[in-house]
């Protein structure tokens, strides 16, 4: 018999019980919740006289809707100045208070996005289970864990009875050998990844990010991949434990502690994929080829290399790419054959769940350093990813670096990434952003949105257009 | 979720083909934080003269007095009779929800659109097909008869009429079950609790990390 993946392993794990009908239970470790997608499971439960089935599996904590300005926040729940964002995160708050949930509240210093959160405080572990009403919630898989997102109807699922009813996927490895070239993050891997398999190239898979450069990846680099699996079509992405992993997860908060930490390292060391195992397909890159990468187009899978240029409709023979690169020209304000180098940027934003760890905000404010943005660029923000992500980073004086360059310096939440809040673009704008998403006005009302590394997001800032992050450090 | 077995009320009409659900429930109303209170926006553009908005009190709002649904002889209606392909348009479950919320236990019609179906079940509520002959007779005897009632028995599979005449329906042997016993997918999953609680009791030994780390209040 053919061995496991770290997919089947986890899978097998977590079986309660098989169905009939090919579906089965599955049961949940971690549940984190936020306050868009949960008011109506809550209701529900109200509704049905329900309880949570295990209060001490779910941590919740306010992200989409919350402020990031400094003003706004200093209030609390009460200053939120839109009162439907306003009550979505006010019944967050009531709704943890009348079932004992834990939730890290709106000024609370461990409060944060909720991919996130999750890991920095311990509450997502390898080999766990967790869900969360997102879909980018398989940033956790990066801890050699089963995540990923569920509807509305399922959150109410699993609070109510700590099981999703799942069916298993198919086995997908993605294998990314060699080594990066300097300059090269890992979000440029993961972009890359998606021009090569498309947005739905792993409809249907788990997906495991194997090979030497995810080895050599550190953890944060790690979340910001698995983070943008669903962009691939992925629901759950993940990586195998090794030595990093461990690492990363000891002394956290939520973390097992030392009477348990000896059995739970070895529990964790057997979350890898048998040398045997099986994939139902396999997708090979080669590390060293990958430049830094930008989103031209309005989906993730229209990104190419940063000296590249705009596609041409024209060479296109296959009707349906044809008119879907005209669409997305016209849409983002691009010519044909133009070259990315060519496009000048707006915006800048720095942040939302794929890319706001203190790892980012270092590769910023490292390019940031001694510079200054561009008189042409309108805003630069930087939204930390959690009060945490934020405390360290001013500790380590990044954040003057950053707002000497002339970047603001925010409160932490999802801010810009989908524009539920203040932070949006204008008509026409263009973005260069750290976010996840492309698509047509999600960053704004005809917002044009460039998915980008932190660096290239930082040099893009800098140079007023984008810009290779190699060439601009090189100037220096 | 609400169990169905037997509803006896006054039969309202929604006299037109394709209802989608825009039209049973408006898209500016989807902001809301609850699954409930939908019912006073139920076919909001039709059965109001002014626009509506969101968390507003709707007694004072001028109403279309053409539209059934504000006709006195409706007033409390439980079954909803229909035309073709009821419920078509977006997904949005909030449809069912503010049927649901208006009173409404069911709706009977030719035809319905796959996902409202679908989502009704999920709500207690239960969309029965009859032939389109049978449905213009309802229609018409409702038209004709104020006070007009339907009962519904939904073990016997049976829609009855004030005189007697009754009109037998299909519907599929594990969705009348669920809604039978009350049972949503939660209620059957919680079927299996023993199962779960077995699960959980081997994974506490297993993995005794995975509880209790964070601390309730
Ligand atoms: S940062 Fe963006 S993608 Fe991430 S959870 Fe928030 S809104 Fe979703």
């Amino acid at each position: 018999m053919a061995g496991k993946t770290l997919y089947d392993k986890l899978w097998d794990a977590h079986l309660v019980k098989e169905r009939d009908d090919g579906s089965a239970l599955i049961y949940i470790d971690r549940h984190i919740i936020h306050e868009v997608t949960t008011p109506q499971a809550f209701e529900g439960l109200r509704l049905a006289g329900r309880k949570p089935w295990r209060v001490d599996s779910i941590l919740a904590t306010p992200d989409h809707n919350v402020p990031t300005t400094a003003v706004e926040r200093a209030s609390g729940v009460e200053g939120i100045e839109d009162p439907v964002s306003r009550i979505q995160v006010q019944t967050l708050d009531d709704n943890c208070d009348e079932f004992g949930i834990v939730e890290f509240k709106i000024n609370d210093d461990r409060q944060g996005i909720v991919h996130v959160i999750g890991p920095e405080s311990g509450a997502c572990l390898p080999g766990m289970t967790i869900v969360c009403g997102d879909s980018h919630t398989a940033t956790n898989g990066a801890l050699g864990a089963l995540a990923h997102g569920i509807g509305t109807s399922e959150v109410e699922h699993v609070m109510a009875t700590q099981c999703l009813v799942a069916k298993k996927m198919k086995n997908l490895l993605i294998k990314v050998d060699g080594e990066l070239a300097p300059g090269v993050t890992p979000k440029d891997v993961v972009l890359a990844i998606i021009a090569k398999i498309g947005t739905a190239g792993g409809t249907g898979y788990a997906m495991e990010f194997g090979g030497q450069v995810f080895r050599d990846m550190s953890m944060e680099g790690r979340m910001t991949v698995c983070n943008m699996a669903i962009e691939a079509g992925a629901r759950a992405g993940m990586v195998a434990v090794d030595d990093t992993t461990i690492d990363y997860v000891k002394g956290r908060t939520y973390a097992p502690n030392e009477a348990q930490w000896e059995e739970a390292v070895a529990n964790w060391k057997e979350l890898v994929s048998d040398a045997d195992a099986e994939f139902d397909k396999v997708v090979e890159i080669d590390g060293a080829s990958i430049m830094p990468q930008v989103s031209w187009g309005t989906s993730p899978e229209m990104v190419l290399p940063v000296d590249a240029s705009v596609p041409d409709p024209a060479q296109e023979a296959d009707p349906v790419k044809k008119s879907g690169i005209e669409r997305a020209l016209q849409y983002m304000g691009l010519t044909a054959g133009q070259k990315i180098t060519d496009i000048s940027v707006d915006r800048v934003f720095i942040g939302s769940c794929t890319n706001s760890r203190i790892e980012d905000i270092r590769a910023a404010a490292e390019v940031a350093k001694g510079r200054q943005v561009a008189s042409s660029v309108i805003q630069a923000m930087v939204v930390p990813g959690s009060g945490q992500v934020k405390a360290q980073a001013e500790a380590e004086g990044l954040d003057k670096i950053l707002v000497e360059a002339g970047f603001e310096w925010r409160e932490p939440g999802c801010s810009m990434c989908l524009a539920m809040n203040a932070d949006k673009l204008g008509n026409g704008e263009h973005c260069a952003s750290t976010s996840n998403r492309n698509f047509e006005g999600r960053q704004g009302y005809g917002g044009r949105t460039h998915l980008v590394s932190p660096a290239m997001a930082a040099a893009a800032a800098v140079a007023g257009h984008f810009i290779d992050v190699r060439d601009l450090t090189a100037q220096a | 979720m609400k169990s169905f077995t037997q509803v006896t009320g006054i039969a309202a009409p929604m006299d037109r083909a394709n209802v989608d659900t825009d039209m049973i429930i408006p898209k500016n109303f989807l902001k809301s934080i609850k699954r409930t209170g939908f019912g006073k926006n139920l076919f909001d553009e039709l059965r109001y003269l002014d626009e509506g908005l969101p968390d507003q009190d709707c007694t004072g709002r001028p109403l279309n007095e053409e539209f059934p649904l504000n006709f006195p002889r409706y007033q409390g209606a439980k079954v909803l009779l229909a035309r073709e392909n009821f419920g078509c348009g977006s997904s949005r479950e909030h449809a069912p929800w503010a049927l649901d919320d208006y009173g409404f236990r069911a709706i009977i019609a030719p035809s319905f659109a796959d996902i409202f179906f679908n989502n009704s079940f999920k709500n207690g509520l239960l969309p029965i097909i009859l032939p389109a002959e049978v449905v213009e007779q309802l229609f018409q005897e409702m038209y004709a008869t104020e006070g007009y009632e339907l009962s519904i028995d939904l073990a016997e599979q049976v829609v009855k009429t004030p005189s007697g005449e009754s009109f037998s329906f299909e519907i599929d042997e594990f969705r009348k079950h669920c809604l039978l016993n009350g049972l949503d997918d939660i209620g059957l999953t919680l079927q299996d609790a023993d199962a779960i609680r077995a699960y959980e009791e081997k994974r506490k030994q297993q993995t005794p990390w995975l509880f209790g780390a964070i601390k309730p209040a």
